[in-house]
């Protein structure tokens, strides 16, 4: 108490004007409630990203400038940017980037697109509709793993379903495993499968907070549904559909567990050569490798974190310049 | 390379590990003070993968009130991302159980000079003439080390369809397919004879086993005796040329373990396939329903050693004397009988080896073929030594079965090798 007051009385910014009435404990209370708890409600967030989050990340650029032999007990000495050049150097590594890159554009923008559509579908006044959204949702719960295990048998290259189907059909077997581009088309399936639900629920959660009214006005103006959906719907969900596109994009860039799971290759190097390998893929091998195995890797995740910094800011400029473009 | 019988597996097993991986942390840091003695309820913890047939054993072990402490098991279902998880944990100093199972062809990089601090001196003078002598001295470092004990070896014989042999006109007998099997052309001319006579049928299970199978017999394929990277050499080059020529009229194709790979077993997807010990458990879970398979006493080109693990105990673990004792239980004679009754494979240990011999078990599986003797014959057959395995065998012989999966998938061995050499390149 007494130290309070002795700062407040000798503050040298305080106003002239009349001191201010003299606060009771309890306002007192209520003020600094009013004004620090909120930080600490977002405190325990912040202490575990601390140690889980930045820790790590500024370990790992720490070690990016070392050396450290396999099975080593600590990191030996500095090496400058070597390790660096190294990642940057081996085919392997940009092999893995376009890999990321082809999968990300075969699932995000599908994934979107479908996810938008029915959500619209879902907007409408179905019967039993929280059914038909609730089960839209269903493959998301399905443990990745789990899906990964499913796709892999349907995708089988000799003895899959589909390569089955394909060939009753009279066409050759696709070598799902083998072809770069099938590879990429069938982990993207597996990965538009999982989240395209999700997705979906929350463009749907936006639509609904749309104005209804508004929706009547333009049926009185004479606007279609198709009309009502581009020059209503869309401009009005537009910051969620930001958010659904950049969320994506870190996670489709950052995909690991469908082409990891996915793998037939036995040194799981994404395919025997290297067709469907990604950017996380590319970090978790080189960790196993055989020279400095940790400080190669952690020159890889930092160049993709470049990366990923790079491509989302490239997508929130696009979406925002769409968004101008459409308010106006 | 001993592999698992189940790929689907893999997932959960990586999932148990990783749960095994955090109570074993947590276990650690609040016991405290290193190489403290283990009560009766204290648990002593260890990862195997695939089959080492050690559930039987465990069990019992627990269910003795006499035991001097408890036994946790882990399982992963492939040795792969076990030597993954393996190598990551060696070098995070933490995380790994108080034993491991090593497989054979990564021992090198174990024993190798810094890699070796990081387990525990297992030598024991009263031991050294337990086991076979070159699968004792695999474990052993330059200067006498023991860091592992061996669990089983790989003498390899050759599992056959007699049905489809019989089918495609070639001898089925047991005895009459010894001249199919004695040199390595004699093998692939019958190959040729058999996919001419049925054609939805290869003639082996997998380009990858019979690299693998011929490279067992090689000297040098990839490292010279003083650790020298060399893989531009007449031994290497004549397996991968022979490997690849065929890949297109004997191979199914396939790579090994896969979901093609096992479903081949049940649809006559191929005829003969090089067969260790442990191999047995493999063929009986992916084609339980199959009658025709057989076990010939012989192999092209001689013998050969394929696989066999160890059992190391970790610097990390805070028991190592109870490690020791446990893993040297579990390679004892009557523990490796019991696991080649349970797993079928085939025991380091000469006592158990000469138990074997006097018993002259057989398989009803295999058209009851003596096992036991056929395993016996083939391990008196096995060159000791080769291949020789420098520190890096394990991770090139990786790269060599995926150059080998590539030119499956239809590229050019000109191309597939250019990757390869580019890899083994990068290795450094």
């Amino acid at each position: 108490m007494t130290t309070v007051q002795a700062t407040r009385s000798g503050d040298p910014g305080a106003p002239a004007s009349p001191p201010p009435p003299r606060l009771t404990r309890r306002q007192r209370l209520s003020h600094w409630d009013y004004r620090f708890a909120p930080y600490l409600y977002v405190l325990p967030f912040f202490l575990v990203f601390l140690v889980v989050g930045i820790y790590p990340m500024v370990y790992s650029g720490y070690l990016s400038f070392f050396s450290w032999p396999r099975f080593g007990p600590s990191h030996g000495d500095s090496v400058g940017f070597a390790n660096y050049a190294h990642v940057l150097q081996d085919p392997v590594f940009r092999k893995a980037f376009w890999n990321t890159i082809g999968i990300f554009l075969l699932s995000s923008v599908p994934q979107v697109i479908t996810a938008t559509v029915i959500a619209a579908l879902l907007d409408t006044q179905l019967r039993g509709r929280t059914w038909w959204r609730m089960s839209v949702l269903l493959p998301f719960v399905v443990a990745p793993a789990a899906t990964a295990l499913i796709f892999g048998s349907l995708f089988a290259d000799k003895t899959g379903l589909i390569n089955e189907i394909i060939h009753t059909l009279g066409l050759p077997k696709v070598g799902w495993h083998s072809n770069r581009f099938a590879s990429w088309t069938a982990i993207a399936s597996m990965v538009n499968y999982r989240w395209t639900g999700y997705n979906t629920l929350i463009i749907l959660a936006a639509m609904q907070a749309v104005d209804r009214q508004l929706y009547e006005a333009a049926s009185i103006d004479g606007a279609s549904r198709v009309q009502q959906f581009f020059h209503l719907t869309l401009p009005s969900i537009s910051p969620t559909m930001l958010f659904v596109i950049i969320t994506s994009t870190i996670g489709g860039l950052q995909i690991f567990t469908e082409p990891r799971l996915f793998d037939t290759n036995l040194q799981f190097q994404g395919g025997a050569d290297y067709q469907y390998q990604t950017l996380t893929m590319y970090v978790f091998n080189t960790s196993n490798s055989s020279t400095d195995p940790y400080p190669r890797a952690a020159a890889a995740t930092w160049i993709i974190v470049l990366i990923i910094v790079t491509i989302a800011l490239i997508n929130f400029g696009l979406t925002r310049l769409l968004q101008r473009r459409s308010e106006r | 390379m001993r592999k698992p019988n189940i790929r689907r597996g893999a997932a959960l097993g990586a999932a148990v590990a990783l749960v095994a991986g955090t109570t074993v942390a947590c276990g650690g840091s609040d016991s405290g003070a290193s190489s403290s003695k283990l009560g009766k309820d204290d648990v002593l913890t260890i990862t195997t993968f695939s089959d080492f047939g050690y559930d039987k054993l465990i069990d019992q072990w627990n269910a003795d009130p006499d035991r001097p402490f408890t036994v946790k098991h882990t399982k992963i279902a492939d040795w792969d991302p076990w030597k993954k998880t393996l190598t990551q944990e060696l070098q995070a100093g933490h995380g790994l159980t108080d034993i491991v199972a090593v497989e054979g062809d990564a021992m090198p990089q174990f024993v190798s000079e810094g890699a070796s601090d990081q387990f525990y001196d297992l030598a024991d003078s009263s031991l050294d003439d337990r086991w076979v002598e070159y699968a004792y001295k695999a474990a052993q470092t330059a200067d006498g080390k023991q860091i592992g004990y061996p669990t089983d070896v790989g003498p390899e014989a050759f599992c056959y369809r007699a049905d489809l042999f019989k089918k495609a006109g070639l001898p089925s007998d047991r005895e009459e397919v010894k001249s199919i099997f004695a040199t390595w052309d004699s093998y692939f001319e019958a190959g040729k004879k058999l996919v001419a006579a049925l054609p939805d049928t290869k003639w082996y299970d997998a380009s990858g086993s019979i690299a693998q199978a011929m490279l067992n017999q090689t000297e040098f394929p990839f490292q010279t005796a003083d650790n020298e990277v060399s893989i531009d050499n007449p031994e290497i080059q004549n397996v991968w040329d022979t490997v690849t020529a065929y890949s297109s009229t004997l191979s199914p194709q396939v790579v090994q373990w896969g979901e093609d790979w096992t479903a081949n077993f049940r649809n006559d997807g191929f005829a003969t396939m090089p067969c260790p010990g442990w191999m047995f458990s493999n063929v009986k879970s992916s084609a339980p329903d199959v009658k025709g398979w057989d076990i010939v006493d012989a192999f092209p080109g001689g013998g050969g050693n394929w696989g066999g693990s160890f059992l190391a105990v970790p610097t990390q673990s805070e028991h190592p004397e109870e490690a020791k004792e446990f893993a040297a239980w579990l390679t004892d004679k009557d523990q490796e009988l019991a696991v080649f009754e349970a797993a079928g494979n085939y025991p380091a240990n000469v006592a158990a080896e000469e138990d074997l011999a006097a018993k002259n078990a057989t398989d009803p599986y295999f058209n009851n073929a003596p096992t036991a003797a056929i395993l016996a014959s083939r391990a008196a057959a096995v060159e000791p030594g080769h291949p020789y395995k420098g520190d890096k065998y394990s991770d090139i012989l990786g790269l060599f079965q995926t150059a080998i999966q590539r030119v499956d998938e239809g590229s050019s061995p000109e191309d597939s090798w250019k990757t390869f050499e580019q890899a083994v390149g990068s290795l450094s």
